[in-house]
């Protein structure tokens, strides 16, 4: 297998430029398909049989929930390349999620206490699919603090890809919370695509929240990796021909 | 449009959620770009001190 455009995408000056080339067809999609979801969301779709109006806290709530585990893996196989295979750009690409993931897991708890108060009749419980959430929280909140506690660059991203890769745990204990324990939680909606267990009118709109979202990670992403790569290439010849620009 | 607002009588806890969503999606593109720009003044800086050298 050629792995020529691994080892290129890896180079620094490289990853700099294409993200740059890269973010506007992140950008553009995630702000259209997030207000086409809202409009779906609040406007279209019809209220809950059960919930009423309440329900529609899941287009917001669902995608943060999605994102605060998607970036967290992301983070960790970053984390994992940047370890085994000593790429520094995956220690970047580690380093920009974090806070990306850390605000994306408050808005799902935030939302789904806020959810919570009127369907469950309380702001929150110690439920596994909850605790497991807020635990998924500290562990960014780990992440970041250690790295931002360890002066020299390399040791910091060592050290932070460590925890990042052991906190992975967490994240099958967070899917399958709802299936392993008897939690409040309810269980997944849309894992079972063939058959969601959600009215296709309500349905839609959160599919596109949850694209919108996930384009919306990669375009923060590329902008916090360019400025990863600035602060860590800041003696790179490349850097002064590429500023020049 | 009041309908909107009251979300049967949910608006409460409705419109609080879509606030803070709003907030996490803002508070993201400010900091990302905020961090992309002084890291870029950084490198200038360092590129002009270089140079003056």
């Amino acid at each position: 297998m050629n792995w020529t455009w691994f080892h290129k995408l890896a180079s620094p000056p490289h990853a700099y430029r294409i993200a740059a080339q890269l973010l506007p067809w992140f950008a553009w999609p995630a702000g259209a398909l997030i207000v086409a979801g809202l409009y779906g969301g609040l406007v279209l779709a019809p209220a809950d049989y059960q919930q009423g109006d309440a329900f529609r806290i899941v287009y917001v709530h669902a995608p943060g929930a999605w994102l605060s585990m998607l970036v967290y893996a992301t983070m960790a196989v970053a984390a994992a390349v940047g370890l085994i295979w000593r790429i520094k750009l995956a220690h970047a690409v580690a380093a920009a999620s974090a806070p990306v993931g850390a605000s994306f897991t408050v808005l799902a708890l935030a939302t789904g206490a806020i959810w919570g108060k009127p369907m469950w009749g309380t702001w929150w419980v110690w439920d596994a699919r909850l605790t497991s959430e807020l635990i998924l929280l500290f562990l960014y909140a780990g992440v970041m603090a250690l790295r931002a506690s360890i002066d020299d660059r390399d040791r910091a991203d060592r050290a932070a890809a460590v925890l990042a890769i052991v906190g992975v745990v967490n994240l099958p204990i967070i899917h399958y919370s709802v299936y392993w324990w008897n939690t409040l939680h309810q269980p997944a909606t849309l894992t079972k695509i063939g058959k969601p267990s959600m009215a296709g009118d309500m349905l839609w709109p959160l599919l596109l929240m949850l694209l919108g979202f996930t384009l919306f990670y990669g375009a923060i992403l590329l902008i916090r990796l360019r400025a990863e790569i600035l602060k860590r290439e800041r003696d790179a010849t490349w850097l002064t021909t590429e500023l020049a620009r | 449009m009041n309908d909107i607002l009251d979300m049967g009588r949910y608006g409460a806890f409705v419109w609080p959620c879509f606030a803070l969503a709003a907030v996490v999606l803002v508070w993201n593109i400010v900091a990302a770009r905020r961090l992309h720009t002084a890291a870029r003044q950084q490198a200038l800086r360092r590129v002009a001190a270089k140079a003056a050298a």
